[in-house]
């Protein structure tokens, strides 16, 4: 029944202050929805005010807050180019009440944006130097906007790097645009490699965590940075291997996953130590972090 | 500790603390006295100013906050008796107003009350629309008889829904239309150590008027130019040199009787670097992760923001509502085990954001030293008792810490 509130049009009363705490709550029409593995989908949004959605910027990391009306609202990064903001999509793992709801929504259908929100990867701090890129499962969707804005600005950075982890082939995200992708990075002198946990018997690449493809990359840890994102328990062994190996805490940069219910730094839900992962993050410089991820706080 | 009294940030807008000024910072404004009458009067002047007039009163054996008509409705000859999981009310030999240490009620129950709607969907004529909550006026609270515990921590709030990026409109509505008649703590309870916090128990910045009740009356101080208007229209009077030592008296006395001294120097870093301490597990074998705490302290302001439809479909509305750190699903993440499963993570969280992170956060700690969370605590824990024993095992490991040390 509520999900049957989205499926109406939805309309920002005209001329009114924010409709919430914190950044306005704005109307976006799904516009496309592409399954990238057997419980994720990427849902490509417009903004539904022609205005907003030109004045829309986003930067690679940051996330917006998604309403289905009546059920609620979830946390998602921001999964597409930058340099086209007018197009947004958000890529969803249906597994909570929010992005269950959020699948039974198609095509047409007009759901609730507030953003964007949150720090950014550290796109221009680390340029002049490598880009590794580090992506497990799910967290190939925040760091994807980074890909693109590195291939944007290709002669900006040395080399780059992006290592890709999955549970199996089947689990790998943007699947269906993956051999174009790859091979528009391979054009551009972007040096990718995948592995996945559980292969198939025609898997070609390599298996085993992301952090067996660190030995294979030629890492050279005084001008690199690198941009990990995944499970928080991949990100601390493949953060800690890359110290071992030579990298400043200070740049390695995490994708820090909490319950963001507000987005504003005043509904407390998020907090890592005195850390508002909402709007001090998600994003981090892992020597940021480390202690309170390890305190467990 | 941070004296809590200098709660304005450099570089803040004259506004934020409504030209709340600190205490005889007008060298030439007459102290005043009212007598019990006049005292009357002044509320009655509060209600004619249109204001929802919030003082404390007796209901259900206990002293809560609500909305007062006048004197009858304050609690007369009544004290209160305060000790970890202990509350009782008790008939003084006088007929004091102001007699008893704070109840479970602050102003944080209507300054940013337990729920409140946020955001409607709705659809006039078949056609959906985003709108906000807003009813009409906010409301404007005139607050009778806070402690400097609460005016403290009022402060404090404000700079957790003020003082950010991201200003809270539904607080600043009702924040800056609010009026506060605070009280000098006379009668402190017996968890209470604002002492120690630097928070009590002289009113010493945030209201319009601070008065010290005494034998026969009030003796009222002047905060704000409205609160000189509103002591003129009730009659208060020029108070005399005895009545004003009497009041300085009586609020000395009271911050003699808080024998509650806790060490807390550097208190935030000590509970930073025992994240680990095997002092929360034990704590949590207490802990009932009820949330008492978390609901009557005056300063916890987490919440939830809740999406909820009508039976018909026909309308949601986006509201928040209180929460507490205790709970599992205040962690909860999407596909995955909350992060803070354990309650002695819960509890750990809860203390050290308190008197660390909070000052991190907001340049002050988030400890007022009210002592409700120990009065209200069902398993009366005693927040001053951990501090002490973290202070005392500093150091101490707990095997998860020694094995998560291990692995880094």
């Amino acid at each position: 029944m509520s999900a049957a509130i989205a499926m109406e049009r939805l309309e920002p009363a005209p001329e009114r202050p924010p409709a919430d705490v914190g950044l306005p709550l704005r109307v976006a029409t799904i516009r496309r929805v592409v399954p990238e593995t057997p419980d994720t989908s990427t849902y490509w949004l417009t903004l539904a005010d022609p205005a907003e959605r030109a004045r829309f910027r986003f930067e690679p990391g940051q996330f917006d807050m998604l309403t289905v009306p009546g059920v609620g609202e979830s946390a998602i990064s921001i999964s597409s180019d930058p340099a086209h903001p007018e197009r947004l999509a958000h890529t969803v793992r249906a597994v909570g009440r929010v992005t269950r709801a959020l699948g039974a929504l198609g095509s047409g259908d007009r759901i609730g944006l507030r953003g964007p929100f949150g720090r950014p990867w550290p796109m221009a701090e680390a340029e002049g130097g490598d880009l590794l890129i580090v992506a497990g499962g799910l967290g190939l969707a925040p760091v994807r906007p980074a890909i693109f804005r590195a291939m944007r600005a290709r002669d900006r950075y040395r080399r780059v790097v992006v290592l890709i982890g999955a549970r199996g082939p089947e689990h790998l995200l943007f699947g269906g645009e993956f051999d174009g992708w790859g091979q528009w990075m391979r054009d551009r002198e972007l040096e990718v490699a995948l592995s996945v946990d559980v292969p198939t018997d025609d898997w070609p690449y390599g298996v085993g965590v992301v952090t067996t493809l660190f030995d294979g990359a030629r890492i050279e840890p005084q001008r690199t940075t690198a941009l990990v994102c995944g499970p928080e328990i991949m990100m601390c062994f493949a953060a800690h291997d890359l110290v071992v190996r030579g990298m400043s805490p200070d740049r390695i940069h995490v994708c820090i996953e909490r319950n963001m219910q507000c987005g504003v730094r005043l509904c407390g839900h998020c907090q890592l130590g005195p850390l508002f992962v909402c709007s001090d993050g998600p994003v981090f410089p892992f020597g940021e972090v480390v202690d309170h991820l390890e305190a467990g706080r | 500790m941070v004296p809590l009294a200098s709660c304005r940030k450099a570089g803040e807008p004259a506004t934020f603390l409504r030209e709340h000024r600190e205490r005889k910072s007008e060298g030439t404004e007459p102290v005043r006295f009212m007598d019990r009458p006049a005292f009357g009067r002044l509320l009655a002047e509060l209600a004619r100013r249109g204001y929802a007039v919030i003082g404390p009163t007796l209901r259900g054996g206990a002293i809560v906050l609500d909305h007062v008509e006048g004197l009858e409705d304050l609690p007369r000859g009544l004290g209160s008796r305060h000790g970890p999981g202990v509350y009782s009310l008790l008939r003084r030999d006088d007929d004091r107003l102001f007699g008893q240490a704070p109840g479970p009620d602050s102003a944080k129950r209507f300054l940013f009350p337990p729920r409140e709607r946020l955001a409607t969907v709705s659809r006039p004529g078949g056609r959906l629309t985003v709108d906000r909550a807003a009813d009409g006026e906010p409301p404007r609270y005139a607050f009778v008889g806070l402690r400097a515990c609460d005016l403290q921590a009022v402060l404090i709030q404000d700079r957790v829904f003020l003082g950010g990026p991201y200003r809270d409109e539904p607080y600043e509505a009702r924040r800056d239309g609010a009026f506060f008649l605070a009280a000098n703590c006379t009668d402190p309870g017996q968890t209470c150590f604002c002492t120690s916090t630097g928070t009590g128990p002289w009113c010493r910045a945030g209201f319009d008027v601070a008065v010290t009740e005494i034998d026969g009356g009030m003796v009222a101080e002047v905060g704000t130019a409205e609160g000189r208007e509103v002591l003129d229209a009730a009659g208060a009077r020029e108070a005399s040199p005895d009545e004003i030592a009497a009041s300085d008296r009586a609020v000395r006395q009271a911050a003699d009787r808080i024998d509650r001294r806790p060490d807390l120097r550097g208190i935030g870093e000590v509970l930073y670097r025992n994240a680990g301490n095997p002092v929360w597990d034990e704590i949590a074998e207490r802990c009932l992760a009820c949330g008492n705490c978390t609901a009557v302290c005056p300063t916890c302001f987490c919440h939830d923001v809740v999406d909820t439809a009508s039976i018909t479909g026909q309308e949601a509305e986006r509201s928040r509502e209180w929460a507490s750190c205790f709970s599992e699903e205040f962690t909860h993440v999407a596909g995955g085990s909350p992060i803070r499963a354990s309650g002695a993570s819960r509890y750990r969280q809860w203390l050290t954001h308190k008197f660390a992170s909070w000052r991190d956060q907001f340049g002050v700690p988030g400890c007022v030293g009210c002592g409700r969370c120990v009065t209200w605590c069902p398993a009366g824990i005693d927040i001053l008792e951990v501090l002490a024993a973290i202070r005392a095992r500093d150091g101490e490991r707990d095997h998860d810490e020694r094995h998560r040390t291990a692995v880094r």
